[in-house]
């Protein structure tokens, strides 16, 4: 029997590869979803993946504990570059975190339906990425076992944080939206649960997963109530987002440094976040998608889709650069003028170039289709882009500190094995966070798939 | 043994499409204490069964009004009242300074109240509900729709309502003991 193929509420675009292929039932879209999760043995593949992931993640927790010992020195900071790949590296994983929050919020609130099979790993996503990310500024404080001094609660130094810094609206950025993205998961997650708990046949997988899923049992009136503090959720995150990145750069702009100094930091962050995130959801769907046989769900569609975000937000991230380098002119101030000349033709101008060349160069072939429906070559666009929005923290951190107003205070900067082991750790923590992710849950919302299949259409005149 | 106070009679139903007229035919025979239970929401089923209102919205707005001035006054106080250092001169009443913590609080407690609000008003966690009690109701997560008519109904009859449930395309109708 063949479907339409059409989504609900969908309109027929017939150029479009389908969201879902044709012939799925409530049944097979469960069965093939959760299969991933409630199959006995576990695959090789997992096992491999997890053990190098596993390696990583202890990378992280020896570098940790050598810097706990040894204290800050043991990184490549000092004096003027006192922020380096600590913030480099959060800015990077919470801007990656930002896609996951776009993709199950904002895409809801749009009716975009080609989100539905990507929202719950570009969830998670978030979720670990903005682990990875609070992991720096915890550690970059020298005292980490001092961190809840960040948080306003009456003690008997009788002190209170200052909270016209920044940095504390970053505290509550980054708690509130730690915590906001952890509910809007777990919310998602509860008929998923109850749908493992009754396919769960180990009595450890029913108990576990039936105490996750609270009693779930698809009740009409709790759908409704449901579905409404999922909107609402969804509502309460869309402005939340686009705060977090915006604090994260007033990090930066509300600082007299020239490069950090900028009125367009807020959205061109935003759009930075953004173009990074989706790189990372391309790179995670692809493999992912491949691997468990879910081409059927994550069609070349949402590939497509993702690829255009990306080069849309691509734009915006350029014309950041465009008019960070105006501005700096029109400024006719020394330092601003120099400041751009310095990572035009400066000691660490390779990077800059590198940057130009993966953010903007490279995103330009995803004007043709036929490369976005490509994965390879989606991958490996999606790898650069992450490269260079790296590099794009590098150089407003590290390249606007190290020449600062006062030549006699200048210095370089370079990173020791310390730096780069948190970094590394740190995609090991995220990846094995994913993997055992995508072994223990299920990675793609089943109730939301079983509602674009043609069964879940309820026409008036029928009822 | 048998418990004879049931829950009430589960009819279980082949497509949404069907519950959805069964729900309506349940709701115009004048019984009120019923419930569907699908694998997925369908919103034709809210009106089916004159699910209307739910007071979360309204909630929510209270939370995210308290998380507002409550933030807003946290910081006030801190640093007007309680902790005022003077920097450069500039006033101890900095609002503009003040608003992305009070935003973030905004949200945060509104965010708590909409998921909280929801379970609270759904009555989860819910350890033991008595609709688990028929083997078929596995499929409720899967792809099976359900619609149960409870015994605390006024007008229901375990003969009769059994023969009324039978006549709407039902699979099958099984009781469901408390």
């Amino acid at each position: 029997m063949v479907f339409p193929t059409k989504g609900r509420r969908e309109t027929v675009s017939s150029h479009l590869p389908p969201l879902v292929e044709p012939g799925h039932t409530f049944g097979s879209v469960t069965d093939k979803i959760s299969s991933a999760v409630t199959e006995r043995g576990t695959p090789r593949g997992w096992i491999v993946g997890f053990a190098f992931s596993f390696l990583l993640l202890m990378v992280l927790l020896v570098s940790v504990t050598y810097l706990l010992v040894y204290g800050v020195g043991v990184w490549g900071i000092n004096i003027p570059v006192a922020w380096a790949f600590a913030i480099i590296n959060f800015v990077w994983w919470i801007g990656i975190g930002h896609a996951g929050t776009l993709i199950s919020a904002i895409l809801l609130l749009l009716r975009q339906e080609w989100r539905t099979s990507i929202n719950r790993f570009a969830e998670a996503m978030t979720l670990f990425a903005v682990a990875c990310a609070g992991l720096y500024p915890l550690l970059h404080m020298g005292r980490p076992w001092l961190a809840y001094w960040l948080f306003p609660y009456p003690n008997t130094m009788g002190m209170w944080p200052q909270f016209r810094s920044p940095l504390v609206w970053d505290v509550f950025a980054v708690s509130t939206y730690l915590l906001i993205s952890l509910m809007f998961w777990y919310i998602g997650l509860i008929p998923d649960l109850a749908t493992l708990r009754d396919r769960s046949e180990s009595r450890v997988g029913k108990t576990i997963y039936g105490l996750l899923a609270m009693g779930w049992r698809g009740s009409a009136r709790h759908w409704h109530r449901y579905e409404t503090a999922y909107l609402l959720l969804a509502g309460l995150s869309t402005p939340l987002v686009v705060s977090v990145h915006t604090i994260v750069s007033f990090d930066f702009a509300v600082a007299q440094v020239p490069g950090w100094h900028a009125t367009v930091f807020p959205p061109y962050f935003v759009a930075g976040a953004v173009y990074a995130g989706f790189a990372m959801v391309i790179l995670l769907a692809i493999p992912l998608r491949r691997f468990y046989g879910l081409q059927d769900f994550v069609t070349l569609r949402h590939l497509d889709h993702m690829a255009r975000v990306m080069l849309a937000t691509g734009l915006f991230v350029a014309y950041g650069y465009m008019m960070e380098t105006f501005t700096a002119w029109y400024s006719a101030s020394t330092f601003e003028t120099y400041m751009i000349e310095n990572r035009f033709f400066g000691p660490y101008s390779p990077y800059y170039w590198a940057l130009i060349f993966c953010n903007v160069v490279v995103p330009q072939f995803l004007w043709f289709s036929r490369i976005r429906m490509n994965t390879t070559a989606l991958f490996l666009i999606a790898l650069v882009v992450s490269v260079g929005m790296w590099l794009e923290r590098f150089i407003i951190v590290v390249v606007s500190l190290h020449r600062d107003f006062l030549p006699s205070s200048w210095d370089m900067y370079s990173p020791t094995i310390w730096d780069w082991g948190m970094y590394i750790g740190s995609i090991g923590l995220f990846l094995s966070l994913l993997f055992l992710f995508v072994r223990f849950l299920p990675m793609i919302s089943i109730f939301e798939m079983r509602t674009l299949l043609p069964g879940a259409e309820v026409k008036e005149d029928e009822a | 043994m048998r418990n004879l106070a049931a829950h009430g009679l589960m009819a279980e139903f082949a497509s949404a499409a069907d519950l959805v007229a069964a729900a309506r035919e349940v709701r115009e025979a004048g019984y009120r204490h019923f419930d569907a239970y699908t694998p997925f929401p369908i919103e034709e089923l809210d009106e089916a069964m004159g699910l209307h209102h739910t007071r979360l919205p309204f909630l929510v707005l209270i939370g995210g009004i308290l998380g507002g001035l409550g933030g807003f006054a946290l910081q006030y106080w801190t640093s007007v009242v309680n902790y005022p250092i003077n920097v450069g001169g500039r006033p101890l009443f900095s609002w503009p300074a003040f608003i992305p913590v009070t935003f973030e609080c905004t949200i945060l407690a509104a965010g708590l109240t909409a998921v909280l609000g929801m379970l609270a008003l759904n009555g989860l966690p819910q350890p033991y509900h008595p609709v688990f009690n028929i083997s078929r109701f596995a499929l409720a997560s899967r792809d099976r729709f359900f619609l149960c008519v409870e015994a605390r109904d006024p007008r229901y009859d375990p003969v009769e309502t059994r023969h009324f449930l039978e006549g709407l395309d039902a699979r099958r109708v099984s009781d469901v003991e408390s």
